[in-house]
């Protein structure tokens, strides 16, 4: 008995230990970016490294904002990012009304068309859109960094899953009752649907706040460079200030992180359900 | 009936015009331009690229780059995959097991790389892998190894680059394998019990096949997503040294933004877009037979 015991202990210390060097190993590069993004240039470059900085500066982030003009990046990626979730949500949820609940010639055949086009890689329609923005006038513009991204494919096939399993009695007995289509969408619909809606959101937001290669491309000067794309500028200008550089990746990675730490329940929960519907 | 086409048109009309005009109309012209040379002198003037049929093709397969880039990118997702679902299906075993303790804790440390911009991160990892002053090989050195010049090396920067895309994978397949092991029926073990099966007999016979459903779901999304490697490359090597990173949407995005190669880009996303449907339907294929 109690070598069974004995046994059970050491598994648990093993189990624990291997799960604690993971979650380190995730870890470690945050808490080493913090901690450089205070020190000095001086204190870079010190052998061994040190964890605590000796002499804590805020310099970096000073001149960040001052020096170098993060703050509108900054700006940009907050009107981008919300301006896609806002639009892609809308959008994609009123899609998924009418393909869960509204009958139409070819709604099926439309739906798989569209769901078909989630095996392209966004690098395929990257080219031709490039092309109609700079035909249009919109490089450069909040616009051409917004729109592409309005409406999205897993968003559309996320809620027509969600809202196909809300019963059509509720719909057909507030259209007996005389209700208006829109009613039906933002009063019953959309207040149903708060789960997948919540799940799209963090997602999109997230996606949208980290996307890199589109607004590399359509972003041709500062003024409407979004964070990753500072910070990707950054490192190349700033090639030996590793400081200011560990500074700018902060800027850009804590405010989705502070999201996330608040919101974790719903990301955590909303992985589950997009890997099942997937 | 009148209202039923006016409502369809108002819910459904808005998200198709865009995806007509952002996604329908560009694979379409895509493919058009796969088979043109469109180059900087046709983007003031679309008159001037001509229809070349499938030279590009033909000058594509001849390009040793590109050879060099798919072979890097193959590279990476045949050794980051397995290892991406090892540590993941460990991490995922180890936390649904009932005496784990602290289980949000580890998904969520687990989970923070997933939602970290790609970019920034690169950077700081960059700086990790300084030979001389990144904490990895001051780490190895407590141990008496004297770690490669991590990035500037044709042998390591390839593993660099697949040790950042696996650190910043493993969380979201944890979870999604999580999930999946939590959906399997107690049951099962239960009766494999009673029958006398062993930890392994059951992690084997019961746990492997039950998770297949998942095990499809999250491969097919990583050669998905590996097969697209740019922002990690960008960042730590811009493709070098040597073009030992250098990957295909690399090459393409260098092709079409650095040379303006708009018809030349456009053939090796068609290339891309073949090899992962090819690949994702491949996958398909193989979960049926079994």
């Amino acid at each position: 008995m109690i070598g069974m015991r004995k046994s059970k202990v050491f598994l648990q210390i093993v189990v624990h230990a291997i799960l604690l060097i993971g979650a380190f190993t995730m870890l470690l590069p945050f808490i080493w970016m913090v901690s450089t993004s205070f020190k000095l240039s001086s204190e870079i470059y010190v052998f061994p490294p040190r964890w605590i900085p000796k002499n804590p500066t805020l310099k970096n982030y000073v001149d960040l904002f001052s020096s170098i003009n993060f703050g509108r990046p900054f700006l940009n990626t907050v009107i981008v990012a919300f301006s896609i979730t806002f639009l892609s949500v809308l959008l994609s949820s009123m899609a998924g009304y009418a393909f869960a609940k509204f009958k139409f010639k070819g709604r099926d055949k439309l739906f798989f068309l569209i769901l078909a086009t989630l095996m392209v890689p966004g690098q395929m329609t990257m080219i031709p859109v490039f092309l109609l923005l700079r035909y249009l006038g919109l490089l450069n513009t909040y616009t051409g960094l917004i729109l592409p991204g309005a409406v999205s494919v897993f968003n559309i096939f996320f809620m027509r899953q969600f809202i196909t399993t809300i019963p059509n009695d509720l719909i057909e007995a507030a259209r007996i009752d005389g209700a208006r289509e829109s009613y039906i969408f933002f009063k019953i619909i959309l207040p149903l649907s708060k789960p997948a809606l919540t799940t799209i959101s963090i997602f999109t937001f997230t996606g949208s706040w980290n996307s890199f290669l589109w607004p590399l491309i359509i972003a041709q000067d500062e003024r409407m460079y979004t964070l990753p794309v500072a910070v990707s500028v950054l490192a190349g200008q700033y090639g030996e200030n590793i400081a200011i550089q560990m500074a700018g990746s902060c800027v850009v990675i804590t405010p989705i992180l502070i999201f996330f730490l608040f919101a974790q329940r719903y990301f955590i929960k909303g992985i589950a359900l997009t890997g099942l519907k997937g | 009936m009148r209202t039923n086409v006016f409502w369809i048109s108002v819910f459904v009309g808005p998200a198709l015009i865009l995806l007509l005009i952002f996604l329908i109309i560009p694979i379409f012209a895509s493919l058009y331009l796969s088979l043109t040379d469109f180059n900087v002198f046709a983007l003031t003037d679309w008159s001037r690229a001509k229809f070349i049929g499938f030279r590009n093709f033909y000058e594509l397969f001849q390009d040793e780059l590109f050879w060099k880039a798919l072979f890097n990118t193959f590279y990476c997702l045949i050794v980051a995959m397995p290892v991406t679902v090892t540590l993941s299906l460990l991490n995922a075993v180890l936390l649904n097991r009932e005496q784990t303790r602290f289980k949000n804790f580890f998904k969520i440390c687990f989970f923070l790389p997933f939602v970290t911009n790609t970019v920034a991160i690169a950077i700081v990892w960059s700086w990790i892998l300084n030979p001389s002053y990144g904490i990895l090989n001051w780490f190895l050195g407590l141990f008496g190894i004297k770690g490669p010049n991590w990035l500037g090396d044709p042998i390591w920067a390839m593993p660099s680059i697949i040790m950042l895309v696996v650190w910043k994978a493993v969380g979201y397949n944890t979870l999604l394998l999580l999930a999946g092991l939590q959906n399997i029926p107690d049951f099962l073990y239960e009766a494999a019990e009673l029958d006398g099966a062993s930890s392994w007999q059951k992690f084997w016979y019961i746990t492997l096949p039950m998770l297949r459903p998942t095990m499809l779901f999250i491969t097919t999304m990583m050669i998905i997503g590996y097969l697209q490697l740019f922002e990690e490359p960008y960042m730590l090597t811009q493709g070098g040294p040597l073009n030992s990173t250098l990957s295909v949407v690399l090459y393409l995005y260098r092709q079409g933004f650095k040379f303006f190669k708009l018809g030349y880009a456009s053939s090796i996303a068609v290339v891309l877009f073949l090899m992962i449907a090819a690949l994702a339907l491949l996958r398909l294929r193989l979960s049926r037979q079994d």
